[in-house]
């Protein structure tokens, strides 16, 4: 039992460098100085932590739906442009190229200030159910980020659909799988396998994508701490804050797909 | 142009299993099978030699349609498969029955990267011909103790050696129970100190009767495993026989050379 302590021991002293030291002593006194000579009084505010709270929740369930509903539609948008007849592949090419050729922003604003105004004009829709939906504005955002993740995502899967080695499918022609039973078993799986490593990292971009609905109103956690500061008239803390509460959803999502992807099978090219 | 019957062992007329007539293949410009024909019946065992590019391969690929013949008949089992004018199979549903009564095993072994070995050889069978899973999985891990891989059954392909890999996509293609299996150069990927445990298994299945079509370069094992011999040359039969002739005695002056050419 002595060997892993020891192992452990000089591991540690291995680190602890002088020049790491300092460095280290420089992090913690500026965590303190920030901790104690800023003005933190706001957190201490109920209100404020109900917002904050509600404000962090939304900004999770946006970056996840988002997500979700994106990859749902990027992999037959991928698989559209990878193997699909003209008349898909066309249209899913164009697509991709005018969501990613436009700003995030822009396209919310048309969502929201476009058919957002033009659907109260039109009687049937005020007068149809998906009327108390459609007068919010985070259906707008969750579609317009929705359809963002799709164009982004549908030219990865794309390239994932294509990178499947042809044998690999050639052997479940061979041995009389059905199309769709061989996309199913053997070419989806092996297509999500090869982007996992890239879509953690463009949950990681969605999440920071999230603060562009605040300015159609959705209150997620940077437009509470727009609020805090607009109310407190206290500037650089909240910002702080804001910085540290993305810092944490970023780890988490990176240890998430970490863990996936030690789940997953290697494979040697 | 019929392969003979194997001597001594025919006893009564054999099922016929593969049939391919007067096969035809193009590739845009290039004519790579100029009307080759060829029949299998159960327990042949047909090696199929020639040089790169004397078609051997495509006509192989041909067989099960994983290339599409430009003219020529492919009777399966003595169901002839339906083709549309421009060779691709009329009927996917008939092409894929046919395809699950001959199993083919690749020369870049194609074992699907995501499963593990045992996965790889019970998929079809679960999912395709809706075996169930126990059966399924006892019949997979009898065929992996017979390629002598059962201790394998949970690695995934990328842990294992091109031999062992090769081994197991065997095991796999046995796994549908097929009528007759294809052999498309499944040794020549391997390093040369693998290629004997190949060899092995597939001399193990011809010596238990079963109906093979095997494209190879291994002209000793040809010789060794075959009841009859197809010498390819630039799209068309050059020369066949069983193997005491077309190895002992090649009448062809093109056979001779190429017989030669591997020392």
């Amino acid at each position: 039992m002595g060997a892993p302590r020891a192992e452990g021991h000089e591991q540690m002293t291995d680190f602890l460098k002088p020049h790491r030291i300092v460095m280290i002593a420089i992090a913690v006194a500026l965590v303190l100085a920030c901790i104690f000579l800023l003005n933190w009084s706001w957190l201490e505010n109920p209100k404020y932590q109900t917002l904050i709270l509600q404000g962090i929740w939304r900004t999770i369930w946006i970056t996840i739906v988002t997500m979700v509903i994106g990859m749902l539609l990027a992999i037959p948008i991928g698989l559209a442009q990878a193997a699909g007849p003209w008349y898909l592949a066309v249209p899913a090419r164009v697509f991709c190229t005018v969501i990613r050729g436009t700003p995030l922003l822009m396209q919310l604003w048309l969502l929201y200030y476009g058919l957002g105004s033009l659907f109260p004009s039109i009687p049937w829709i005020r007068e149809s159910d998906l009327w108390p939906l459609l007068r919010q504005a985070w259906p707008y955002a969750v579609v317009a980020l929705s359809l963002s993740v799709a164009g982004y995502e549908g030219e990865v899967m794309r390239g994932a659909f294509k990178g499947v080695p042809h044998g690999q499918l050639e052997a479940a022609r061979a041995m009389g799988m059905p199309r769709f039973t061989a996309l199913r078993r053997i070419w989806l799986p092996q297509a999500i396998h090869r982007v996992l490593p890239t879509i953690g990292g463009e949950t990681v971009l969605q999440l920071k994508a999230t603060p562009l609905v605040s300015t159609i109103t959705v209150m997620e956690i940077y437009a509470v701490v727009g609020r805090i500061r607009q109310d407190t008239f206290i500037i650089y803390e909240p910002l702080l804050f804001l910085a540290a509460v993305y810092m944490c959803l970023t780890g988490l999502i990176v240890l998430l797909y970490r863990w996936f992807e030690g789940r997953m099978p290697k494979r040697v090219a | 142009m019929t392969v003979t019957a194997r001597e001594g062992k025919a006893s009564g007329p054999r099922p016929e299993r593969i049939r391919i007539e007067n096969l035809h293949k193009s590739f845009g410009e290039i004519e790579v099978l100029k009307g080759v024909s060829l029949t299998a019946c159960e327990g042949d065992v047909v090696a199929v030699i020639g040089g790169s590019g004397s078609g051997k391969s495509t006509m192989l690929r041909c067989i099960n349609f994983l290339e599409t013949p430009t003219s020529g008949k492919i009777i399966i089992g003595g169901e002839e498969i339906r083709m549309r004018p421009d060779g691709s199979p009329a009927d996917r549903r008939q092409i894929e029955h046919a395809r699950q009564h001959l199993g083919m095993v690749f020369q870049s072994f194609n074992l699907w990267s995501h499963m593990t070995i045992l996965q790889n050889l019970i998929e079809v069978p679960v999912h395709v011909l809706k075996v169930p899973k126990d059966q399924a999985v006892a019949i997979a891990e009898r065929l992996l103790d017979r390629v002598g891989l059962l201790a394998k059954k949970d690695a995934y392909p990328a842990y294992l050696s091109g031999g062992q890999q090769q081994r197991a996509a065997i095991a796999r293609a046995l796994a549908i129970e097929p009528r007759a299996m294809l052999f498309d150069e499944p040794t020549s990927a391997l390093d040369p100190e693998l290629v004997g445990e190949v060899l092995s298994v597939i001399r193990d299945l011809a010596a238990e009767g079963r109906t093979m079509i095997l494209v190879t370069h291994e002209m000793k094992f040809a010789r060794e495993v075959s009841n009859h011999v197809m010498y390819l040359y630039n799209g068309l039969v050059e020369e066949q026989g069983p193997p005491e002739q077309v190895f002992g005695a090649p009448r062809s002056e093109r056979l001779q050379k190429f017989l030669k050419s591997l020392g």
